[in-house]
């Protein structure tokens, strides 16, 4: 299962979810905002999502992961909205039978994630300056060259 | 009241394309190249029409039909071939219209023309899309070539601070996209498509923006009608409407919540939201 919250993220309870007889290995994942990337001191991080999709691509990916590593439960929660430093961002839970595809699943979900689920991350900085990740470097090489353009950034 | 000076055209055909990676005055609309339109609307309004190019570029067939004048100083850009139009003809007023604005119509030229004033050295046209002054569909009168030549001599060769600082009153546009410019594969593609082969019935969408993209339209959400046959002529058309930064392949497209395909043709009431670079975690 795939979701989205805009409350905190309490890994005891989605571990208690995922519990079960049948499994003897659980494995999490938990990703926190760092205080700081590429150089620039962070001071918080603003989440947003096309809902409709991501939760429909979110869903796709926990299905392959539990179909190709034969694991039995699988969950992930994205925190959507504005989060301080050390806030969990995204939590992801696996419970198998055993830890090796437990393990492997719970790796899988999180890349795949950040790679294909319609997500973003606007990084605020302690200069007051701020930038959507993977989205303004590249934006700014395709900014027009022309002398008149003008650039508040 | 002094009369004006006869009025002579110029199509500056002299750049070097570079982001549209071909010849722009070569691009063709509605089966016409750029450059045979810019002229034919210039011949409508002007005594005699020149188009400026490179002193390479002077035999170009293209550029060759019609009467050139070459440039004179390299790295002026634009500025070089109203300066040597100006240096041939100097009691002429010029009436320069830059290569990449398919969209420029007669009405368009004709009001320009209306509004030509001896007392200004230019008459121009109002940005739609940040108020200043749009220096390549201007007239610019004999008395402004003593006033570039100054500007120039210290060091400045951008005819839009000209016109900034010359003070002149800027006209409103008749069409608001009229002097949009192509400058890419995707924005002519979408140009070309609403200009020539597009469907003929205009259809309505919905459209959602996200993240940087949402933050540069200045809005969420919108619906709009257009000719876009494809998600890919719509990106460009609204990549000039909204000054998208991010190019066409840096994003996906979602056609009705699914990832769909650029090519995949658009249908009435369809949601497009167009995907830029993700970031989960």
């Amino acid at each position: 299962m795939f979701r989205f919250t805009t409350t905190d993220i309490d890994p005891a309870t989605l571990r208690e979810a995922l519990a079960h007889r049948s499994c003897g290995g659980f494995c999490s994942f938990e990703g926190w905002v760092r205080d700081h990337n590429e150089g620039q001191v962070v001071t918080r991080l603003e989440y947003e999502a096309f809902e409709l999709l991501a939760v429909k691509e979110g869903e796709r990916i926990v299905a392959e992961a539990l179909q190709k590593f034969g694991v039995e439960r699988a969950l992930c929660v994205h925190h959507l909205g504005s989060l301080g430093i050390g806030a969990s961002a995204v939590w992801v839970g696996v419970a198998a039978a055993h830890r090796d595809e437990a393990f492997r699943a719970c790796r899988y979900i999180i890349d795949e994630v950040k790679h294909r689920v319609p997500i973003w991350k606007k990084e605020h900085y302690a200069s007051g300056d701020s930038g959507w990740v993977n989205c303004e470097r590249c934006g700014a090489d395709a900014l027009p060259a022309a002398g008149h353009a003008h650039h508040d950034h | 009241m002094s009369p004006l000076a006869p009025l002579y055209g110029l199509v500056l055909a002299g750049g070097r394309s570079k982001r549209m990676h071909t010849d722009k005055a070569a691009l063709a609309y509605a089966g016409a190249t750029q450059l045979e339109r810019a002229m034919a609307l210039l011949v409508a309004h002007v005594q005699r029409a020149f188009v400026s190019v490179r002193a390479d570029q002077n035999e170009d067939p293209l550029r060759a039909r019609f009467a050139r004048i070459v440039d004179r100083d390299a790295g002026l850009g634009p500025m070089a071939g109203i300066i040597a139009a100006q240096h041939e003809h100097p009691d002429a007023a010029w009436l320069v219209l830059a290569c990449d604005l398919p969209f420029l119509d007669d009405r368009t030229v004709a009001a320009l023309v209306a509004a030509r004033d001896p007392q200004h050295v230019a008459v121009a046209y109002r940005s739609t899309h940040d108020g200043l002054p749009e220096p390549l569909c201007a007239i610019y009168e004999p008395s402004s070539r003593p006033a570039l030549r100054s500007f120039i001599a210290t060091g400045r060769n951008c005819p839009r601070k000209f016109l900034i600082q010359s003070g002149i009153e800027l006209l409103t546009l008749p069409d608001p996209r009229a002097l949009d410019n192509v400058n890419t594969a995707s924005e002519y593609a979408a140009a070309a498509g609403s200009l020539g082969e597009a469907r003929e019935v205009s259809i309505e969408l919905h459209v959602q923006y996200f993240a940087i993209l949402r933050e540069q339209a200045g809005r969420s959400e919108e619906r709009l009608t257009t000719r876009a046959r494809t998600a890919r002529e719509l990106f460009g058309e609204l990549q000039t409407r909204h000054r998208f930064t991010l190019p066409e392949d840096r994003l996906r497209v979602a056609i009705n919540s699914e990832f769909g395909e650029w090519t995949a043709p658009l249908k009435n009431g369809d949601a497009v939201v167009f995907i830029p670079p993700v970031a989960g975690g």
